[in-house]
């Protein structure tokens, strides 16, 4: 389709530069969705292999809890979980994945007991599968902050794939399409106008110089 | 300097483990309470990481859904005490259409 434009020299002009920016835009926009998409499908690949490990650890994890609640009564639990000895305490900062802003989760232990997983009761009145549920969970956590970090990224950069298709493909199938046209319309606009004023010129010739004669 | 904590929402069976290495945990059983804790802590700046579980996702999806696409804080889905229902996966899956228009990280498994 055209657009509807006075069919100018000066309107040509615009036209094309704004042609050329069109291109332009769009071999740069298809170049970031390709690169986007390789670095997405790396993630995603870590992402879903992450999230099977974790689930896996954590229902191992969870299984333990049920077997050391079975044994202990559900005051004993609560009394050897209420005061833990440490604190993990997490700094985001923000990275940037081709212009796709995403967190990056940087973690510390705090508090007491910072060796590996300190457990915040005595070992007399517990069961020993807490230990290890806790354990496993513990080790875990690394990972999950992991998790965290992928998936945000991979969701964002999902997003921003989607959009930037969006934008190539309104330029490919949409803008540059209809530039040229346009383009091409006045072109042909300005030569019928170039020949009608020969014609017209050589027609008032030869009228002159029959008047001459 | 000022470091946030990390919190995880679910049922107590899933979340009580989490208290002892370290992380704040918010036991909740009904939906409503999810909803509430997940509004809190939408505008509490001391937890920049959540975990919840899927079970208590899926009672406040939109919410979820609503937070998830915002910078902080970053909230992550994990599996409950009763095992995993595969929301987590399943939005690896939407991510991957979304981005590519079709499955192909799962295309071959399941069957």
């Amino acid at each position: 389709m055209e657009l509807r434009v006075n069919p100018t020299r000066m309107e040509l002009n615009r036209l094309k530069t704004r042609l050329a920016m069109a291109v332009r835009g769009h071999k740069l926009l298809k170049d970031k969705r390709d690169e986007l998409m390789r670095q997405f499908l790396v993630m995603v690949r870590q992402n879903k292999e992450l999230r099977e490990q974790i689930e896996e650890r954590l229902a191992q994890s969870f299984r333990k809890f049920t077997g050391a609640r079975a044994v202990m009564s559900a005051e004993a639990m609560e009394e050897a979980l209420m005061y833990p000895q440490l604190e993990l305490k997490v700094q985001l900062s923000i990275q940037n994945i081709m212009s796709v802003r995403t967190p990056k989760i940087d973690w510390e232990k705090a508090g007491q007991g910072t060796t590996e997983a300190a457990y915040p009761y005595g070992f007399a009145e517990t069961s020993g599968e807490l230990d290890e549920s806790i354990a496993t969970l513990a080790e875990l956590l690394p990972q999950l902050l992991e998790l965290a970090e992928v998936e945000t990224a991979v969701t964002r950069m999902a997003e921003e794939i989607e959009r930037t298709r969006r934008r190539v493909n309104a330029l490919e199938h949409v803008m540059i399409p209809d530039l040229e046209h346009t383009v091409r319309y006045i072109t042909m606009r300005l030569e019928e106008n170039e020949r009608a004023n020969l014609t017209r010129l050589m027609k008032v010739k030869d009228i002159v110089r029959a008047k001459s004669v | 300097m000022f470091m946030p904590n990390i919190a995880v929402i679910g049922d107590n069976d899933s979340v009580l483990g989490f208290k002892a290495v370290g992380v704040t945990v918010f036991p909740v059983s009904e939906p409503d309470e999810v909803k509430a804790v997940l509004r809190s802590l939408a505008r509490d700046e001391t937890y920049r990481v959540i975990f919840i579980t899927e079970e208590a996702a899926a009672a406040a999806k939109e919410q979820v859904a609503n937070l998830q696409k915002r910078m902080t804080p970053v909230l992550t889905l994990i599996p409950g005490s009763r095992g995993s229902m595969g929301f987590g996966m399943e939005q690896i899956k939407r991510n991957v259409e979304k981005a590519v228009g079709a499955d192909i990280l799962f295309g071959k498994e399941g069957r």
